[in-house]
Order: C-alpha cells, then sequence, then structure tokens
C-alpha cells in the first residue's frame, strides 16, 4: 500500500483535485450534469491524444514541439481525404492517417538522431514545415467525415443492465479515449521498449551500459508521439467533421498537462495516466472559470498560476517525504 | 611468462588494440588475454589506458585496430547489449541501474533472472532489499553491489570489475572479494581493476600492466611483485631525481608561525575521511593520488563548492565554513579547476574573464572602473605572457592559454592561496613549463599553492611537500626531496613507502637520496 501511495501520489492527489473541481462546478452550476460531462469528455479528447504524445516523448527525455502542428496535418488529410468519400472508405482513412502519424514522429527521432541536433530545434522546424504541409493540404477549414466517425464519439455508451442515470456518465469520448490508450499504452509500458524508453529518460549512459538501444527507441518514442497526434488529429477531425489547417493550442496544452500530470521534464518520471487526468481537470477548470463569467484573460492568468502553485506544491511535499 | 596456466586457451584474447581521439593515441599496442578461471589485474597508471581498454572490451567504444577473440572466435563487439551476448559482462565505477525503475524493472530491462539476482544479492551480504525500490532511493555502496549481482546473474564467461571495492564500505567489500575468488574457482574469468595491491595480492592470478596505451608486462602475482609492477607502470622513463633548486631567500620565507590554511579531520561523505594537514604561506604543497581517491572532494570543500560533512578547516587560524565559493574567494582562497570550460566564460573575451571575480562583485554594482581593471588585467596577462591575438573569445585560445587566463584571473584578483587541479591537463610542454615556474613565483612572493596533478613528475618540479591520499584517506606527508617517481607511485598506489629518510623541507638539496628505494 505504501508502495502503491508513494508511486501514485500524484496521480491520487489529482484525482482528489478532480473530484474537488467537479463538487465546486455542482456548487457553481447545479444543474451541471451528465450532457455537460459528456461534452468535457468529447472537448478534452484532443487535448488528451496531444498530451499522450507530449508524454511518450518527454519520458523519453525529449520534447516535441511538432505535436499540434501535426494534428492539424493528420486532422485535414483525412478529413480532405474523407470529403465527399463513401463511409467504407473511411475505415482505409483512418488506418492510413494514423500510419503517417508514425511515420512523420519517426522521421522526427530520425532527424534527432542522426543530425544530433537538439530535439527542441528538430521538432521546432517539423513544426513549421507540418504547418506549412497542413496549408498545403487544405488551405481553408473543410472536408468531411464520415457519419460513423462521428458517431463514435457523441452520446453515451449503453451498457445493458445499468440504469440510464449511470449510463449517461459514460461518454462514449471517454471510452473511446481509453480504449485507445490502454490499448497502446499498457502493452507498452509492460514491454521490454517501454522500459526502455522509461531508461533513456531517466539515464542515457547507465541506459546504454544495460544494453539499451537507445537511438532505436528514442526513435520509437518520437514515432508513438506522432502515433498519438494522429489520434488526436482524427478526434479533431471526428469532433468537429471538418478539418482545420491551422494548429489549435494544444502544442503548450500538452506541455502544461505533463508537468501538472507528475511527468518529470528532464524525462524518465510518470505516467499517462497522470498527464490525462491533468487535461481533465485544467478543461473544468476553464469551465468554472467561464461559469462563474470571469474575463477570459483572467482565466488564463488563473490557469498559470494553478499550475505553478501545484506543482510546487507536489515539490514541497516531495522534499518533505525526503527528510 | 612460461607457466602451466598458459597452455589453456583464453577465454578472452585481445591483441593489437588501438584508439585515437583525433591526433592523440590513447592505446597504442594493448593486448589483454584472460584464462579462465582466473582472477586477472589490469593496472597502469593514470592516463595509461585501462579504462579506454575497458571501454573497448565492453563494447562502449569501438577499436580503430585490433582483434578481441572470445573463446578463440573473433567477435567484433560494437555495442554494451553486444558485450552481453558474447558473455563479457562489466561493473563500471558508476553504477549502471537506471535510477527511475525500481530494481525488478531493471532486471527485466537486461534480461536478467531475477531467482538468481536475489541469491546473489544475499550472498553479497545484502540481507534486506526489496525489489520494487526505486534505484534512486537505494544507497551507492548497494547500488555497485546490486550491479554485481545483477552481472552474476547472467554467469558470463568474463565478468570485468572496475574498481569495485572503492566505494564499498569493509563488510560488503570483504563478501565482494570473496564471491569474486569463487567465480576464479568456478572456471569464469574476472577482469579486475584496482588500485588497491593488498585485494590485488590476495585476489589475482596474473597482472596485465599498461604504460602509455601499451602493454608493458605480463605477471604472475607473486609475493614481492609489486615493486615489479610499479617499475613496470613507471617504465624505463629516466627516474629524475631532479629537485627544482630553490633559492635561500625563497626557502626563508616558509616558516611562519601559524598555517595558513589547516585541515583538520576533514570529511565529506564516505568519500573523504579524517585528512588533516597544513597549507603555509609561501610552499607549494602537491596532492598525490590516483583518479577518484577523493581529491575531488577536498579541493570542492576548500573551494566551498562543497560543504564538508565533518572536521574543520582554519583560514589564518580562524575556523571558517564555507556555504559558498564566494566565501572561500573572499577569505582568499581561489580554484582552478583542471577542465578550464568549468572556469572560463568561454565565448567572453580574456579580459571580461580576467576581470570577471574582482569586477563583478555585487556590493561592486554600478559602472566598473575600466582604467583600472584594463590596468589590472593587463598586468597580469603581461605576468603570464598570454597570447591574446585571439583575445575576443577564450574558446578560441588553446589549452595552455585558456589555463593561463584561469590563472590569471587569481593573479589579478590577489588570492593569496590558489587550489591548482591538475592545471596541465591536456596542454603543450612549453606552456606547463611556464606554469610551473609561476607556481613558483607565487609560492616565492609568499602565496600557497595546493597542487594536484597526475603527473607524477610535475610533483618533483613544483612542489615543496607531498601529501598522499589514498582511498579517502591521508596516507602520508613527505617533503618532495624524498619524492622521486618510484617513490611517489607506490604512495599513490598505498604502499608503503619504506624507511622514512628524516629530512626536513629546509635541509640540503644533496640530502635528496631517494630514501624509499629499497
Amino acid at each position: 500500500m505504501s508502495h502503491f501511495l508513494r508511486r501514485q501520489g500524484w496521480v491520487v492527489g489529482l484525482f482528489a483535485l478532480l473530484i474537488v473541481l467537479f463538487i465546486a462546478t455542482r456548487i457553481i452550476q447545479p444543474g451541471y450534469g451528465s450532457g455537460d460531462f459528456g461534452s468535457l469528455a468529447r472537448a478534452v479528447l484532443p487535448y488528451a491524444f496531444a498530451v499522450a504524445a507530449q508524454t511518450v516523448v518527454v519520458i523519453a527525455g525529449g520534447i516535441d514541439l511538432s505535436v499540434a502542428a501535426m494534428m492539424a496535418l493528420t486532422s485535414v488529410t483525412a478529413a480532405s481525404m474523407m470529403a465527399g468519400a463513401s463511409e467504407e472508405y473511411a475505415l482505409f482513412v483512418v488506418p492510413f492517417v494514423l500510419a503517417m502519424g508514425f511515420v512523420l514522429g519517426a522521421l522526427n527521432g530520425l532527424l534527432i538522431v542522426v543530425t544530433r541536433v537538439p530535439d527542441i530545434v528538430v521538432t521546432l522546424a517539423m513544426l513549421f514545415v507540418l504547418q506549412g504541409a497542413a496549408l498545403l493540404v487544405l488551405d481553408a477549414p473543410g472536408g468531411g467525415a464520415a457519419e460513423w466517425l462521428k458517431a463514435l464519439i457523441s452520446g453515451t455508451v449503453p451498457i445493458p443492465g445499468l440504469p440510464d442515470a449511470v449510463d449517461a456518465w459514460l461518454p462514449k469520448a471517454l471510452l473511446v479515449l481509453i480504449v485507445c490508450l490502454c490499448v497502446i499504452w499498457i502493452p507498452l509500458r509492460r514491454s521490454r521498449l517501454g522500459l526502455s524508453i522509461y531508461a533513456i529518460g531517466s539515464s542515457e549512459l547507465a541506459a546504454f551500459r544495460s544494453g539499451v538501444p537507445v537511438k532505436r527507441t528514442r526513435i520509437i518514442a518520437y514515432a508513438l508521439s506522432g502515433l498519438f497526434a494522429a489520434f488526436g488529429g482524427l478526434a479533431l477531425t471526428m469532433s468537429t467533421g471538418i478539418g482545420a489547417p491551422i494548429p489549435g493550442p494544444y502544442l503548450l496544452a500538452s506541455v502544461a498537462a505533463v508537468v501538472l500530470g507528475g511527468v518529470a521534464l528532464g524525462g524518465g518520471k510518470g505516467g499517462l495516466l497522470g498527464p490525462i487526468v491533468a487535461v481533465f481537470v485544467l478543461r473544468l477548470v476553464r469551465t468554472d472559470l467561464t461559469l462563474l463569467a470571469i474575463d477570459p484573460n483572467v482565466t488564463a492568468i488563473i490557469e498559470g498560476l494553478i499550475m505553478v502553485a501545484v506543482v510546487m506544491f507536489g515539490a514541497f511535499i516531495t522534499m518533505r517525504g525526503r527528510q | 611468462m612460461t607457466t602451466s596456466a598458459q597452455q589453456q586457451s583464453p577465454l578472452l584474447d585481445a591483441t593489437g588494440v588501438a584508439k585515437n581521439y583525433g591526433a592523440v593515441a590513447a592505446l597504442r599496442n594493448a593486448s589483454l588475454s584472460v584464462l579462465p578461471g582466473e582472477v586477472h589485474a589490469l593496472m597502469g597508471a593514470n592516463g595509461a589506458g585501462k579504462s579506454t581498454l575497458v571501454k573497448i572490451l565492453t563494447g562502449a567504444i569501438q577499436a580503430n585496430a585490433g582483434r578481441i577473440l572470445i573463446r578463440g572466435e573473433a567477435r567484433d563487439i560494437r555495442s554494451p547489449a553486444a558485450g552481453r551476448r558474447a558473455g563479457l559482462l562489466p561493473v563500471y565505477q558508476e553504477p549502471s541501474l537506471i535510477p527511475d525503475l525500481d530494481v525488478l524493472s531493471n532486471l527485466r530491462l537486461t534480461g536478467t533472472p531475477v531467482e538468481p539476482f536475489r541469491a546473489w544479492v544475499r550472498e553479497l551480504g545484502i540481507a534486506d532489499l526489496d525489489l520494487r525500490d526505486t534505484a534512486r532511493d537505494i544507497p551507492l555502496a548497494v547500488l555497485r553491489v546490486l550491479d554485481l549481482a545483477r552481472a552474476l546473474a547472467v554467469e558470463p564467461d568474463v565478468l570485468l570489475l572496475d574498481e569495485m571495492t572503492a566505494a564499498l564500505p569493509a563488510n560488503l567489500a570483504e563478501k565482494v572479494l570473496e564471491v569474486v575468488r569463487r567465480q576464479g574457482d568456478a572456471g569464469r574469468a574476472v577482469i579486475f581493476i584496482s588500485h588497491r595491491f593488498v585485494e590485488i595480492s590476495a585476489l589475482c592470478d596474473r597482472a596485465t600492466v599498461l604504460r602509455d596505451g601499451e602493454t608493458v608486462g605480463v605477471v604472475d602475482i607473486v609475493p614481492g611483485v609489486e615493486e615489479k609492477i610499479v617499475e613496470l607502470m613507471l617504465g624505463t622513463r629516466i627516474v629524475k631525481t631532479h629537485v627544482a633548486a630553490r633559492s635561500a631567500a625563497e626557502k626563508a620565507v616558509s616558516a611562519p608561525a601559524r598555517p595558513r590554511i589547516a585541515v583538520k579531520d576533514l570529511r565529506v561523505g564516505t568519500k573523504l575521511n579524517d585528512v588533516s594537514f597544513d597549507l603555509r604561506d609561501g610552499e607549494v604543497a602537491g596532492v598525490v593520488a590516483l583518479e577518484g581517491q577523493g581529491q575531488d572532494e577536498l579541493f570542492a570543500a576548500l573551494a566551498g563548492s562543497i560543504r564538508p560533512s565533518g572536521g574543520t578547516i582554519e583560514v589564518d587560524g580562524n575556523q571558517a565554513k564555507f556555504a559558498h565559493p564566494i566565501d572561500a574567494i573572499r577569505a582568499g582562497i581561489a580554484y582552478v579547476p583542471g577542465d578550464r570550460s568549468e572556469a572560463l566564460a568561454m565565448q567572453r573575451s580574456v579580459r571580461e574573464n580576467i576581470a570577471l571575480p574582482f569586477s563583478a562583485a555585487l556590493r561592486n554594482w554600478g559602472p566598473i572602473n575600466m582604467r583600472k581593471e584594463r590596468d589590472t588585467v593587463l598586468g597580469a596577462i603581461k605576468r603570464l605572457q598570454i597570447d591574446t591575438r585571439a583575445q575576443g573569445e577564450v574558446q578560441r585560445l588553446s589549452g595552455g592559454n585558456q589555463q593561463k587566463v584561469t590563472i590569471a584571473r587569481w593573479i589579478a584578483a590577489d588570492a593569496r592561496t590558489i587550489l591548482c587541479f591538475d592545471p596541465t591537463r591536456g596542454i603543450d610542454v612549453g606552456t606547463k613549463q611556464e606554469i610551473y615556474k609561476l607556481l613558483r613565483e607565487l609560492a616565492g612572493h609568499g602565496k600557497s599553492v595546493l597542487f594536484y596533478t597526475s603527473e607524477l613528475e610535475e610533483v618533483q618540479r613544483v612542489c615543496d611537500r607531498v601529501i598522499v591520499i589514498f582511498g579517502g584517506r591521508l596516507v602520508d606527508i613527505f617533503p618532495v626531496e624524498e619524492a622521486d617517481e618510484p617513490a611517489l607511485m607506490r604512495a599513490a598506489y598505498g604502499l608503503p613507502r619504506g624507511a622514512k629518510a628524516d629530512v626536513g623541507i629546509l635541509a640540503a638539496p644533496n640530502a635528496s637520496e631517494p630514501g624509499a628505494t629499497p
């Protein structure tokens, strides 16, 4: 038990914070119900994938500035391919776009490993390249999405035997998120590859000496980041029904959630659950501030303050624990 | 060298291994042959190429030339993973467990079977290990033992131990030696790198000695072989008994009533234990130590960059507590690190770098007195004869000139004590001579210098006294007249100095008969 708390203490704390925020939301807006939760989950979806993309590379000791641009490119690619196409065609589009993200991500990693240019520079350059490419694919928001894809994240999951009142709190978007992340993350976390990703982030030298193929692992970490970003791009297309070539605010949001989620920016520490919960926390804070009719500019300030306060509080607790 | 063991075919046989870094040859022609069932010592002075050879054998770096046979088969070990597959497992000086993973995950990462690992951990004297503990939270000594247990658990053909016992408390070290010895008896081979002759004579069957990147001898470990090994490590280099002639005037300075710095029972973690010595005005005291014997910690503590965990430092008779290098600098103690990049702002000019310590103090905020700064800097540049053709950016100067800049800044700041940590590392012979001369001059002007060098011959050229540190303890202090190279080498390896000749610093130079040669 003490082991669990020590390891997962941060995530448990975030969950507690999330629950407090839900209660606060109910107090601010007594009518806040399952429908609102559903739209929260839908709004969180692209953010969550962006965060997953960022988390993988940060754990591997890097950073990926091209996350949002990657989402934009994959989103417009999906939207333009599906525009006017048959429903079945989308069955091909989805894996194609995911593969594209994976390959572009791997390209990021390859450039970093081969050229030895710092990751922050390579991914910044990639940000511009992908942004431009997205505008080439679609110069204005447009395209389309298959109906079944859109339906995938709207509504709730009907589970037989459960009362509707409970069912209503299980939005499909949440399920999609959980399934997509679990299918990739859990096997990864338990494999040697996952360990290797943690290892190169924690200490590259020690990893090298332990026989970890450092370069290959780094490339794969970036490829996985691209894959998650492609999921994010698809999620954008699914929720809006179109593709938008201008990247959304996902880059900074992903870094913020990674930090808030207890992943050390130096690498090697943390997991995926923390940052995902952190995304919910950050979105819910924004919802609450909107409900309170606070000036959006002040909202941003408050979000920043919350982040600093939580991370400082966490560091403080950790230091107390060490002594 | 025709022992009966020689007839067996070697487990590991490396011949003609060479490695160049640019124009510098780290290894020229190294060979190492290890037989089954043997514990083989790899020895050599600092910079002889031990660590390069180890890195090549374990796949951390690639050799430029040479042949490595494992069980008679040529193997090209291109990565540590390939080394593991070839049955060659190292335990490095720094623990190689991933700090953020728990022990179990670390085992899974390297594909180490858990049960044998547990058994070895118990065998090595650690009773209560929780495999769920994160490596970061485990003490260093235990980590090293875990590293060893992890290597043992996969039953390697050749186990490579680099200074395995260095960071271990006595009880763990004993267990480790026991286990290593049994590895040999079980028909496996162990390559054992250690600076401790005691361990080597107790444990090893043979020793390969490296000098200047070449294997210069393979000897059987028999009683009394230490002298032979020291000889091999030194080679045919002319043993200089030359001691820099000191004028009577210089000598006269060095007899003050109280020492400039008095170190008493200084302790830094586990690296440095109960070190006491004095440093007087007008003297250059040489610190002789092999790599990593605690000299880094000693200098860092004196320079105020780490806090000692025990003992006292007195400056001019007053107890000093350094919380920050600025405290040491205010007390007139300046630190010149071996690695110039630690001291200099590489992209800035020579002038700024020299002026930094005396112009940049916070209390002097406001306009800098440019004329005064220029005069002081020019004085220092002139005194050290710094080549200022590329003075716009320090990084464009040669290593020797960079080192001069780091020393010049403290002369300009008028520091009374200079701590030089291997100041001649990687610089040309001419500049080295100038630095020797400069240090002597500083002492002549009543400054005091603590001088660590990895090149033993420098000790005779520069120092008045020799302070020997071995295994974190001060083992000997003797006047430079007794410090010929064999004596220093023996001292550095913790061997007793033999009959101490009763020669003080003030004795005539002709009394400098090497007192330690038997």
